[in-house]
């Protein structure tokens, strides 16, 4: 039998290229007469649009042309929509507006662009944008997420009544019910805040249109290869296949890849039709900090309906939602916001409603734990608050709550991102938290070690949450597997590839069925010429839906290798396996045929065929689950607080979580440190600022603290538990966003467990340095 | 146009004599005049570490340095180490560790790693997560990163 290559930490088939310096991101394309854009962008927030001028810029020597809305005469219009509305939600309100791309009549963002220079060289275009003129009437900046909505409040999108984007309502069983029955009903107002995506490698696109063979060449930096393909294809009136999507390699999506539907893939492929000329545009940071997505900024009301004794009989959460100056990413992350308020804990009655609504800002589109992070925040802050109140321990009060093993798989009656009701599959929720507690020593720092210390006056506090991590959803991958000639074998997907190592991890899935060495194995990913269908990288969804497919498709290939291989070998396929490249008799080992061979004759080229006869050694196949699959987890931390410099040093972190079959542990390890790196930021580093007048005043590193080597504790403490997931055949689960939902719920519980006494009151997700020194000191009464 | 300058600049061992623009980056000279890709660059200001480059032995970012301010310097990109056939031990080590995802950032942290063992050939945890503070990771978590230059201390000593 041949030895299984799963849940082995193999190393990364991609390592050596990346780590030489032969990686090939989307600024190394280079095309022999190439030319550079760069685009203008808007320095105010919001304003009517009279004129741009931009008659000097393409005077200058060495740019080749300038474009604006009205240059772009009948092909100017907004969107397309990139993920449609919850129809299925009833009684839901969603006011379609997807970007303009290019800014027409009116500016709505600061950093939204208004007209594209194509220029000899990247420096000749951003000397051009200089000479651009913008004739404009600044109009009243909508910045703030609930006077958004007063009335008489400027209007961002004038065809509608007010800035209301979207109300979603949904319920499972009466929350008024839960209040009558309540000994106690806890409220408060909690603040999510809004963070950049920040990849190192910014976003591109590089376009070739082959005016001979009418086909357009795209390398992009997109998550999502197939549908910027079809929209691409869409816009400019081409059929898919004269469309070629693809990415390079990658550095780092994180969310914000996702978004495609802006200027990028819809004016400047325009643009290099016209001119049919090859075109590069590499995004700078500026550009990345303010133009590209982020996410995070709600505001909830939210309420917990208890019994004295710390049961949880509902819980109320309204929210606003900043949606940003467009919509074109339709409910996802709130979605997931109403998902993962109630994931964790058995909470019969719930009301929930999503106010998204339009601002001044900059597009909201899923960041790394898109939505989720904001619902477990409210949620393990209800907790905290109800365990204060009702004088209990906030562990009790979680195992109290806790939803039990077996439960699962449990339905919570809420419709998610994938417009289907939330089941939470399979998992030991208790199990989770008990290893935790276990690991952290909580007992023990509770009772011997925190008491000493205060006696010290020192702070050091300890926070334990719950999390889960929706993953995993529909609606689709497909992959094909096929053995060459050589015998090494080929896989081909259309999903996108970020780092996430699945060179090394699908290489891994094929390799199972086919007993071929990893590294014979050739993965093909991101490329719509290779293979026509797919949906991208989001979610947590690759492993297990790619995953999935390939393994399908891999079944369905030895099946083949083996009938073929039967009739060559004379030898019922049961008395066959494969291993080391061959098909061969498993106890007449030296009689066998090389896969290379039976490719070859798999594709026959005289004589007679049988009827229903597929040739080549391959296979594809498509997997869509009925809904996605749920990873959960615990966190834990002890934080030492310097009270008068506010330094927080991270002492412990122990995570435990389940992400079902780990296909290779060492790569799932690596997801765990990224997204806790993530969520560290969010908790006290990373935010993204808008002045009162709509300037971000964060587009910069030297301003928007990104989270350093020096700011991690010294050891992430993972611990696995592995309930594989009844909703696949390998049982996986996802794991890219697990730490970046966590951490800031627990970090304000250490932090208030720290000040014990000071009532700290933290409500907000994001607590920096200097924040959190005032917090102190006003709690201090200083 | 602006008047080009003259320079000579020795990179990985080769010398070569170019006319630039005053203002062109040297992380531009690195990528698109002499086609090295492998030196990166993420925020051209000078705080990601990604266009990390030695430049006469010191790590330096090179997109904060115009190319005319290094005629006559002697600079080592992340080509002047391994190749895939045969990687350098800190190239290994961080193959080993993890220490990678996107790949991106990667380079710039080779050469950060490059100049500190030198300096530093046996170095603490601690001591190694000072020195790659000033380089940017969004994938790894840095933990991995600050294991690998650990072992590549461990692997150049034993070589």
């Amino acid at each position: 039998m041949t030895e299984s290559t799963i849940s082995k930490s193999y190393k990364r088939n991609e390592d050596p290229r990346l780590l030489t310096g032969n990686g090939n991101y989307i600024d190394d394309i280079e095309i022999p007469g190439m030319l550079h854009v760069a685009i203008k962008r808007s320095d105010y927030a919001h304003a009517k649009i009279n004129k741009i001028d931009t008659e000097e810029a393409k005077k200058m020597p060495g740019v080749v042309a300038v474009y604006t809305a009205e240059d772009l005469g009948d092909y100017w219009r907004p969107g397309p929509l990139q993920v449609p509305p919850p129809t299925v939600i009833k009684g839901s309100i969603f006011h379609a507006r997807p970007l303009e791309c290019i800014a027409k009549n009116k500016i709505r963002f600061s950093g939204e662009p208004v007209a594209v220079v194509v220029a000899e060289s990247r420096y000749i275009a951003e000397d051009a944008l200089d000479y651009i003129y913008l004739d404009i009437e600044p109009l009243e900046y909508v910045g703030d997420l609930e006077k958004s909505l007063d009335p008489g409040a400027p209007l961002i999108h004038e065809d509608l009544e007010s800035n209301l984007s979207a109300d979603v309502r949904q319920e499972v069983g009466s929350w008024e019910k839960a209040v009558a029955e309540a000994d106690l009903v806890v409220k408060k107002r909690i603040v999510t805040k809004h963070v950049a995506g920040g990849a190192i490698e910014n976003r591109g696109i590089v376009i070739q249109w082959d005016d001979s063979f009418k086909v357009l060449n795209v390398w992009a930096t997109t998550q999502g290869p197939v549908p910027m393909r079809n929209s691409i294809a869409k816009y400019l009136g081409l059929m898919e296949n004269q469309v070629r999507v693809m990415n390079p390699d990658i550095g780092g999506g994180f969310g914000p890849k996702i978004m495609s539907s802006q200027i990028d893939d819809v004016v400047i492929p325009w643009i290099a039709m016209k001119l049919k000329k090859p075109i590069k545009w590499v995004e700078d940071r500026r550009e990345n900090f303010l133009g590209t997505t982020s996410e995070r900024d709600q505001v909830h009301y939210a309420e917990i309906a208890l019994k004295k004794d710390g049961t949880i009989l509902g819980v109320k959460d309204e929210f606003y939602h900043n949606t940003g100056a467009y919509n074109p990413y339709g409910m996802t992350v709130p979605l997931n916001t109403q998902t993962h308020v109630i994931s964790n804990y058995n909470i019969p009655n719930y009301f929930t409603r999503i106010i998204m609504v339009f601002t001044n800002q900059m597009v909201v589109t899923p960041v790394r734990g898109a939505g989720r992070s904001h619902g477990i925040f409210v949620m393990e802050r209800l907790l905290d608050a109800a365990a204060k109140e009702l004088g209990m321990d906030p562990i009790e009060i979680r195992r109290k709550n806790i939803l039990p093993p077996e439960s699962m798989p449990f339905r919570t009656g809420v419709i998610g991102q994938d417009f289907v009701e939330s089941v939470l599959d399979s998992g030991d929720y208790p199990g989770a938290l008990e290893k935790t507690l276990e690991a952290i020593e909580y007992e023990k720092f509770k009772k011997e070690i925190q008491p000493k210390l205060r006696a010290e006056g020192k702070h050091k506090g300890i926070g334990v949450i719950m999390f889960t991590e929706g993953t995993a959803v529909g609606p689709y991958e497909g992959a094909k597997v096929m053995v060459g000639v050589t015998g090494k074998v080929n896989v081909v997907c259309a999903y996108s590839n970020q780092g996430q190592g699945h060179y090394t991890t699908f290489a891994q899935v094929a390799a199972n069925q086919l007993g071929v060495d990893i590294k014979d194995i050739e993965v093909v990913i991101g490329d719509t010429g290779q293979w026509q269908w797919g949906v991208g990288a989001f979610a947590s969804r690759g492993m297990t839906l790619v995953g999935t497919a390939i393994h399908n498709a891999a079944v369905k290939v030895r099946e083949k290798a083996l009938n073929l291989a039967s009739k060559i070998l004379e030898t019922p396929k049961e008395e066959l396996e494969l291993a080391d490249g061959v098909v061969r008799i498993a106890d007449l080992p030296e009689k066998f045929i090389s896969l290379g061979e039976l490719a070859m004759r798999a594709n026959p080229t005289r004589g007679t065929v049988e009827e229903g006869m597929e040739p080549g050694l391959e296979a594809a196949s498509y997997y869509g689950p009925p809904h996605g699959a749920t990873g959960y987890g615990c966190l834990g931390l002890i934080l030492d607080v310097d009270p008068e410099t506010a330094k927080v040093k991270i002492e412990r972190l122990v995570i435990a979580d389940d992400c079902g079959t780990n296909i290779n542990p060492m790569i799932v390890d690596g997801q765990i440190h990224g997204g806790l790196q993530m969520g560290i930021g969010e908790a006290f580093y990373e935010n993204l600022v808008y002045d009162d007048y709509g300037q971000l005043v964060t587009a910069s590193f030297m301003d928007y603290l990104f989270p350093q080597a020096t700011d991690m504790p010294a050891k992430f403490e993972i611990k696995h538990i592995v309930t594989p997931s009844p909703l696949n055949p390998l049982g996986i689960k996802g794991i890219g966003e697990a730490g970046a939902i966590c951490v800031p719920a627990c970090f304000m519980q250490a932090l208030e467990d720290a000040f014990e006494g000071m009532d700290l009151d933290i409500t907000d997700s994001f607590m920096s340095p200097g924040k959190l020194y005032h917090y102190v000191q006003k709690a201090k009464g200083a | 146009m602006t008047q080009k300058v003259k320079v000579a600049i020795t990179v990985n061992g080769t010398l070569y004599e170019r006319e630039v623009e005053p203002r062109l980056l040297l992380s531009d000279f690195i990528r698109h005049d002499l086609g090295l890709k492998g030196t990166h660059v993420g925020c051209e200001h000078g705080l990601c570490g990604s266009c990390t480059v030695l430049i006469d032995g010191l790590s330096s970012r090179s997109c904060t340095l115009f190319a005319v301010m290094v005629d006559g310097s002697d600079i080592k990109t992340v080509e002047s180490l391994g190749t895939m056939e045969k990687m350098h031990p800190i190239q290994e080590a961080f193959q080993e560790k993890h220490a990678l995802q996107c790949g991106f950032c990667t380079p710039g942290f080779l050469m950060t790693t490059v100049e500190f063992l030198e300096g530093n050939p046996n170095p603490t945890a601690e001591e190694a997560r000072e020195a790659i503070d000033g380089n940017f990771c969004r994938c790894t978590g840095y933990e991995n990163i600050v294991e690998a230059v650990q072992l590549a201390a461990k692997k150049m000593a034993a070589d």
